[in-house]
């Protein structure tokens, strides 16, 4: 049973997309983090990716990397992220996935931290340095938590690899749509939708879209062809000017992406 | 063998790199392998390190230095006798023909002394690849000469003004151009760290400094050495050196670390003597790092042993005891430089000096008829403005 693929499957069910936004814990203030997890399960997402800030993020464009910087600026650790969310985890009603880079979890204690993240209402992790060859340093112990781990699969992987991925990923697929870092882009390969139907055709989980979709449109069109999107660099800015228009026409993008 | 199961030295190295580099490193992984056992890539090789780089490099007898010293028997393997002026050329012309072979048309590599980065762009050059090297703003400062290096060879050089400004944001950023690029582009790394196969690759490219060693220490002297001492950052000259002898039990193996301002002011680079095991650059290895496992800035006045991991053979050399790994201050360095300058006529790296001092305290510790070979990595004209500093010059 996974918390998170049901919570998406809930709303694809109803012919809806998924809506994921990600935000940078401790961007702005570990304060700043109730009041935006509150606003944004108010607004009908379907569960939030929660971005921890690590000193060396190699898969992060420069939006999400200068958010961290800030948030590790403001003495932002996993620790501290950990507890802050355990605080109000009975305000929480949508499940919140953590990405972080390996080290801070190895850091933590790989027990400790699944124990405590599951009681702040974490559902999932997603670690984009440690793909599913190296998953055993973590996997077992996340999994007794009852944590699922979400795997990317990239336009690289091998049909292969990606046959792979699918199957051992869970909540959800998350789908890399471009090669590189994350970031927002006007241009997407045409042969995305050839792509995403040959993940989806692996599986029964939902597999949602991310990496460099930024606009109502991209949602729409993303979401014509998976369950739901992912969307970080532009809430990310979106939330540092405190402009919650742009996101609400973002999630609004999502209920109704099947015209 | 100190891989048994591939990828993994013991409990260390690994893949940790994001899914899009993962196709990307089988490919290299099965194309080194190729590579290994076709004839024609070998010879081409050695004809480059020889007619090129100028290999063989000699295994020198230091007579001054070992009255000097007044202990061991004193021999320098002088890779700073190579074509760019360390054993960098060695990886960067291997994996500049492999990249070819493999059809790569762009090469990125990360830099921090500078070292590399010349090695490479001078690989490119001769091979013509297009090249872009990513450099820290400090050592951009710090190693002005080698930029110009770089660019006179025709690579573009980006300085990297993140984090701590030095190798480890520069081998970030280097990361990130091969994710966005890796349809066409060869990522060479400069050390024997990084994810699977790199550490491998660039032992076995850099393993000629220690087989060289062994046949001219067995002609000069019928006999092995009694230990071997080299530099380690990432650790590529001494993990080069060290391979060869690594089943030789009576061969004792010192790497030598960069302890800055001394491993107890917490300004240092040393990985195995002051950090903890962790994951940055994919791979499992020592690492400076604090309790949340956010990694540390490494500091050492020698900008090439300027990094906060380490080669994860070297931390399963040290893990099984087969290697020693002890330190040397920026101070002692220092020291080791105006030591060989005066007894030798040799200015060594400021990388290569701190294995002079740490050598120097070995040697009084041993008899006249034991030996001790020091590699040499590189000469240290890149670091006249850095030593002049040191000694309270105004040069810089």
């Amino acid at each position: 049973m996974s918390l998170l693929k049901d919570a998406i499957l809930s709303v694809t069910s109803q012919g809806d997309k998924a809506f994921i936004p990600y935000i940078m814990a401790g961007d702005g203030g570990l304060e700043k983090l109730k009041p935006t997890i509150l606003k944004l399960q108010q607004l009908g997402v379907t569960a939030i990716e929660v971005g921890i800030p690590f000193t060396d993020p190699v898969a992060d464009g420069p939006t999400i990397e200068r958010a961290g910087e800030r948030a590790l600026a403001n003495g932002t650790t996993l620790r501290k992220v950990v507890e802050t969310l355990n605080s109000f985890a009975d305000e929480i009603t949508v499940p919140l996935v953590a990405m972080t880079y390996l080290n801070p979890i190895l850091a933590y204690g790989v027990e400790s931290f699944s124990a405590e993240a599951k009681a702040a209402g974490i559902r999932g992790v997603i670690v984009p340095d440690m793909p599913l060859e190296e998953r055993e340093i973590i996997h077992p112990t996340l999994s007794d938590a009852g944590i699922d781990l979400v795997q990317l699969v990239s336009l690289t992987s091998t049909p292969e690899r990606m046959e792979r991925l699918t199957k051992a990923s869970e909540g959800f697929i998350y789908a890399v749509t471009v090669n590189g870092i994350t970031g927002a882009r006007s241009s997407f390969a045409n042969e995305l939708e050839e792509h995403f139907k040959k993940i989806q055709s692996y599986t029964d989980t939902p597999v949602l879209a991310g990496f460099g979709i930024s606009t109502p449109d991209q949602v729409k069109n993303f979401g014509a062809f998976c369950s739901g999107v992912i969307v970080g660099s532009k809430i990310v800015d979106s939330l540092v000017n405190e402009d919650w228009t742009t996101i609400e026409e973002l999630v609004a993008a999502a209920k109704t992406a099947v015209v | 063998m100190t891989n048994e199961v591939k990828g993994r030295f013991g409990r260390f190295g690994g893949q940790f790199v994001p899914e899009t580099l993962m196709t990307a490193l089988q490919e290299l992984d099965e194309a080194y392998d190729q590579l290994n056992e076709d004839s024609s890539f070998q010879d081409e090789l050695r004809y480059y390190l020889k007619n090129y780089v100028g290999r063989e490099t000699p295994l020198y007898f230091a007579e001054r230095l070992t009255k000097e010293f007044g202990g061991a028997k004193i021999y320098l393997k002088r890779e700073d006798l190579n074509h760019t002026g360390a054993h960098k050329i060695n990886n960067a012309l291997g994996q500049a023909l492999l990249a070819k072979r493999m059809g790569k048309k762009r090469i990125v590599a990360e830099t921090g002394a500078g070292q590399h980065g010349v090695a490479t762009a001078t690989a490119c050059a001769l091979l013509d690849l297009e090249c872009i090297v990513y450099m820290g703003a400090e050592d951009v400062k710090r190693q002005a000469l080698n930029v110009f290096r770089m660019e006179l060879l025709g690579t573009k050089v980006v300085a990297v003004d993140k984090g701590s400004a030095t190798l480890k944001d520069a081998v970030n950023e280097a990361l990130r151009h091969w994710v966005t690029n890796v349809d066409d582009t060869h990522y060479i790394l400069g050390s024997a760290m990084g994810p699977h196969p790199f550490p491998t690759i660039v032992r076995d490219f850099q393993r000629i400094i220690g087989d060289e060693t062994k046949a001219q220490i067995l002609e000069a002297e019928q006999r092995l050495p009694d230990a071997v001492v080299a530099c380690i950052g990432g650790g590529s000259n001494s993990i080069g050196m060290f391979y060869p002898f690594v089943e030789d039990k009576e061969v004792a193996l010192y790497g030598v670390e960069a302890a800055g301002k001394g491993i107890e002011t917490g300004k240092h680079a040393a990985a195995i003597n002051g950090g903890q095991t962790g994951v940055l650059h994919g791979a499992y290895m020592h690492l400076l790092q604090d309790e949340n496992g956010f990694v540390q800035e490494a500091h050492s006045i020698s900008a090439g042993l300027d990094y906060p991991g380490v080669g994860p053979e070297h931390s399963y050399l040290h893990d099984i005891g087969r290697a020693t790994y002890v330190s040397a201050t920026d101070e002692e360095a220092i020291e080791g430089v105006k030591l060989l300058c005066r007894t030798e006529g040799i200015l060594p790296a400021l990388e290569s000096a701190h294995a002079i001092s740490y050598a120097s305290k070995l040697a009084k510790t041993m008899t006249p008829d034991e030996i001790i070979v020091i590699c040499l990595s590189g000469r240290g004209d890149k670091d006249v403005h850095t030593i002049s500093e040191a000694l309270g010059g105004d040069l810089a």
